[in-house]
């Protein structure tokens, strides 16, 4: 703003300006409305933002009061007798997100470790590109996948295989179908290693290199270097990062929805068939022709939102903090 | 006794090496095994009439998708008209007027939050504020969800773009008595310009594979698209419903629109990165 004083207490001055010049001048009471104008839309984004989490508020406003907090800690959803509650869904959601994450996180450190340390430049830009793709094929084509490909292999191969060694354990309980919340962990861990392993990478390469050829100086393998020196001094942005994966794998849609079964209930055995918040808004909105149901729907909606709001603030706060006290620059 | 030790972290080096391959061709196998199924169904199914017809009643053969693939791309239009904008001109705010300032730093906070906001209540918050009042689901709902979710990506990558050009391009302009809007579209755009083209592509890839936001926005139909003030074909969510369909035929096209689909999405992310690489050189 100071170079655009200095420009007009020049311009009087000068008495000869190129006619270039001259033609931006001219135009230099747009720079006010302009500098509104990019303001404004930075602003939007705060807005949308709250308006999303207002206009949640405002249409669910029926069922927040007809249910209370009941809607929180019951497990029926009757669209026939008008009772609903979030503990299927969000039940459904959590477990599918923690074995997705249980599965994705030691294989995305792996990823991040093989590409920045011990793959040599061409294979590590090669398996980079490929683990890059993996994140850009959208969830509708890992949920055709997933219930056409995968589901009948976990059904006919996979399942049975882990019932014969821990059949006896509750988790595994129940007729392998291929589909159900097991299923769904395996595709969101596929969906969650990209973003996981790529900040895993860019931390590992982060760390100083002298504390880690410290390590090795004293003859440490490149394990003890990774676990001692490594992880230690990543370790905050690599939590940051698995919050980060968590976020996304509570709010993935199709990809879950063809697999994870549909179905109302809370069963301890994860082969069984159940729903997410995401999977129940996908099939059941368009359905819902009560007043009460759509309401109901969209507060499971407003549980989603304030689940994944929290839980990317807290991950993006943290990962800031991690990332000014790394130096790094991003 | 020392010898074993030494043995010992050899070999568990040599594990954890070993797991960090496996974990690679792991990723990279699943990548393979997905796109190959894709190819293998999606391409057997594939054919030039599924693109140029639209669909017949269920249960009778023959038809296509060709309004749905119509109507995904013009709302991939407008949403894009709607969405790059204003993408532009928060980034904007970022890189010029507010670099580091509090206020700034904010607005990166929210649009990285906005980014994680899970799609599907892109869609819900669509649905209450657009489906509702107007009383009847729309491809401009459809699309304006999808701009939605595209503002905060191109916001934050056009934002970091900006911020790398250098401060002397500015000044050197600024100097010349240039305001500060020209200096911001004529000087720093233009040097950022390949940045900015691949922000936006990034951007476009990224939203013509959504599904959830669509399915309570534009809906579905099985008409061709005159206008999108009424519910409007598309790709995804017809992918959806046929595959969720007990006709073996609709499946094979889920199979052949999928295939559409990730080839599209493929193609924009990473061949026009391929393509500015190579026009630098």
């Amino acid at each position: 703003m100071t170079f655009d004083t200095a420009s007009t207490s020049m311009r009087s001055k000068v008495r000869t300006p190129s006619r270039a010049i001259r033609a931006g001048r001219a135009f230099a009471c747009f720079d006010r409305p302009f500098h509104w104008l990019a303001l404004s839309a930075a602003m939007s984004l705060l807005g949308l933002l709250i308006a999303i989490g207002i206009a949640l508020v405002w249409r669910s406003e029926l069922s927040l009061r007809t249910f209370g907090l009941r809607f929180l800690v019951q497990s029926v959803w009757d669209p026939v007798r008008h009772q609903f509650s979030a503990l299927t869904s969000l039940y459904g959601t959590i477990v599918s997100s923690v074995i997705g994450l249980a599965l994705a996180v030691p294989l995305s450190l792996a990823i991040g470790f093989y590409l920045a340390e011990l793959a040599p430049p061409p294979l590590a830009s090669f398996f980079g590109t490929a683990v890059e793709l993996l994140g850009a094929i959208p969830s509708i084509i890992y949920g055709m996948w997933g219930l056409f490909v995968l589901a009948p292999i976990m059904a006919d191969q996979i399942q049975p295989a882990i019932q014969s060694v821990l059949g006896s354990l509750p988790l595994f309980q129940g007729p392998p179908m291929g589909i159900g919340l097991f299923t769904a962990g395996v595709i969101l861990a596929l969906m969650v290693i990209p973003f996981v392993s790529s900040v895993a990478r860019e931390i590992f390469t982060m760390v100083p290199a002298v504390m880690k050829e410290s390590g090795y100086g004293i003859g440490a393998t490149k394990w003890e270097v990774v676990r001692g020196v490594t992880l230690r001094y990543g370790l905050s942005g690599i939590v940051g990062a698995c919050l980060l994966g968590l976020a996304r794998a509570l709010g993935e849609t199709m990809a879950v929805t063809f697999v994870i079964g549909n179905r109302h209930a809370i069963s301890l055995s994860l082969f069984e068939p159940g729903n997410s918040i995401s999977s129940t808004l996908a099939n059941e909105f368009t359905e819902a022709s009560e007043p009460l149901y759509l309401s109901s729907l969209i507060e499971l909606g407003l549980v989603l939102f304030v689940l994944t709001l929290a839980i990317q603030t807290i991950s993006q706060l943290w990962l800031r903090r991690v990332e000014r006290s790394m130096g790094g620059v991003r | 006794m020392k010898c074993s030790s030494a043995k010992r972290r050899r070999l568990t080096d040599l594990a954890v090496r070993l797991f960090a391959q496996v974990a690679s061709l792991l990723a990279l196998g699943a990548l393979v095994w997905i796109l190959f199924e894709v190819l293998r169904r999606g391409g057997s199914a594939l054919s030039l009439s599924l693109l140029t017809k639209g669909p017949t009643p269920p249960g009778v053969p023959g038809g296509g998708f060709g309004n749905a693939v119509l109507g995904s791309l013009l709302m991939t239009f407008l949403a894009t008209v709607i969405g790059v904008p204003l993408g532009l001109l928060a980034g904007i705010y970022l890189a010029e007027y507010g670099g580091g300032s509090k206020l700034a730093d904010l607005i990166r906070l929210g649009a990285n939050i906005l980014m994680g906001v899970p799609s599907i209540i892109v869609g819900v918050f669509v649905y209450a504020v657009l489906v509702v009042p107007m009383g009847h689901f729309t491809g401009y709902a459809g699309a304006i969800s999808l701009a939605i979710i595209m503002f905060p990506v191109i916001a934050r990558s056009s934002g970091d773009i900006l911020a790398l050009v250098p401060a002397s391009l500015r000044e050197a302009a600024l100097a010349l008595g240039v305001p500060r809007w020209r200096v911001t579209l004529g000087i720093v755009f233009r040097a950022a310009k390949s940045g900015l083209i691949t922000a936006c592509l990034l951007a476009v890839a990224r939203i013509s594979g959504e599904t959830a936001p669509l399915l309570f926005t534009a809906l579905n139909s099985p008409y061709w698209p005159t206008t999108l003030n009424g519910p409007t074909a598309n790709l995804t969510v017809t992918i959806f419903n046929y595959a969720m369909s007990p006709y073996e035929d609709w499946k094979n096209q889920a199979w052949a629109a999928s295939l559409l689909i990730m080839l599209g999405v493929l193609v924009l992310a990473k061949g026009t990165r391929f393509l500015l690489a190579r026009r630098r050189d």
